[in-house]
């Protein structure tokens, strides 16, 4: 019953990755695919955590905690970029 | 046991469903600024339940979670704050329903004050 | 499960990597290589290989990133 729960939420952010991926092809400007990115690696990190219930191993959380810490890197200095302060 | 794996499933359930809600925002909104909003506080928040029930249902890495949910609260908002000042100083485009924008009340404010001092 | 996931991100990544390469500015290329690293590394987790993904978390989606950034930063002083 749960096993049966955690598929459909897999199904559910793996959605949502895509949608975010038809915005960064529909952008305005640069700013709007820097969103789609960091909306696709914040979803991402939840999938990561379903995908170590899938395969039962636990150690798979900390690409997780990995990913949250470099993404927040990049997005920082994509920002300091487009301000021309860098 | 088995009921508390069940709770844990649903509120992962709950979260991935806000963070399919955040990417609809992503698509319907009319200009940047409204995307920044929507693409940040639903995904983070979905985030936050997800990950949430995975540590409800593997009570043995609840520190871990823990840590990763820490982290995903304080930085988030952060990056989403830079990416909309830095788009604000590179002059987008505002969408045609902006109501009010304090930032640039500000720095007319402050050239206006340069400006007396200097006469 | 493992195969609808498996599928869905090399579609992703398959088109990702056609617009880093056909796409006339320099910074959306930087970022779409930046998500083709992040679905990569996804992969390599469904693959049973998490030292790899790790890995592959930390250079290509964080590192080199960064290090485009800074370089594209430079040429624009420079001009």
């Amino acid at each position: 019953m749960a096993n049966i729960i955690l598929q459909i939420a897999g199904g559910i952010m793996l959605l949502s990755i895509v949608l975010s991926t038809f915005r960064f092809f529909k952008a305005g400007s640069l700013v709007d695919r820097v969103v789609a990115f960091d909306v696709m690696t914040v979803a991402s990190i939840s999938l990561i955590a379903l995908i170590s219930h899938f395969a039962g191993r636990t150690i798979y959380i900390d690409v997780a905690i990995i990913y949250g810490l470099l993404s927040f890197l990049g997005v920082i200095i994509i920002a300091r970029y487009l301000e021309k302060s860098l | 046991m088995e009921i508390i794996k069940i709770i844990g499933a649903l509120i992962t359930l709950l979260g991935s469903v806000f963070l399919l809600l955040g990417s609809i925002g992503l698509i319907r909104m009319p200009d940047v600024f409204t995307r920044i909003q929507t693409g940040t506080k639903a995904s983070t928040l979905g985030t936050l339940l997800s990950l949430l029930g995975i540590g409800i249902i593997y009570f043995d890495i609840a520190g871990k979670i823990f840590l990763l949910i820490v982290f995903i609260l304080i930085t988030n908002p952060v990056s989403s704050h830079m990416l909309a000042r830095a788009a604000h100083y590179i002059g987008v485009k505002k969408a045609d329903v902006t109501v009010v924008d304090e930032l640039e009340d500000f720095e007319n404010e402050k050239l206006n004050n340069k400006t007396k001092i200097s006469e | 499960m493992n195969l609808i996931i498996i599928i869905v991100l090399s579609l992703i990544m398959v088109v990702m990597a056609v617009t880093a390469i056909i796409h006339k500015k320099l910074a959306v290329a930087v970022i779409a290589t930046g998500v083709v690293s992040l679905m990569a590394s996804v992969m390599y987790l469904l693959m049973a290989a998490p030292d790899v993904a790790m890995t592959e978390a930390a250079i290509g989606s964080g590192l080199s990133t960064i290090i485009f950034f800074y370089v594209l930063n430079k040429i624009r002083k420079a001009k």
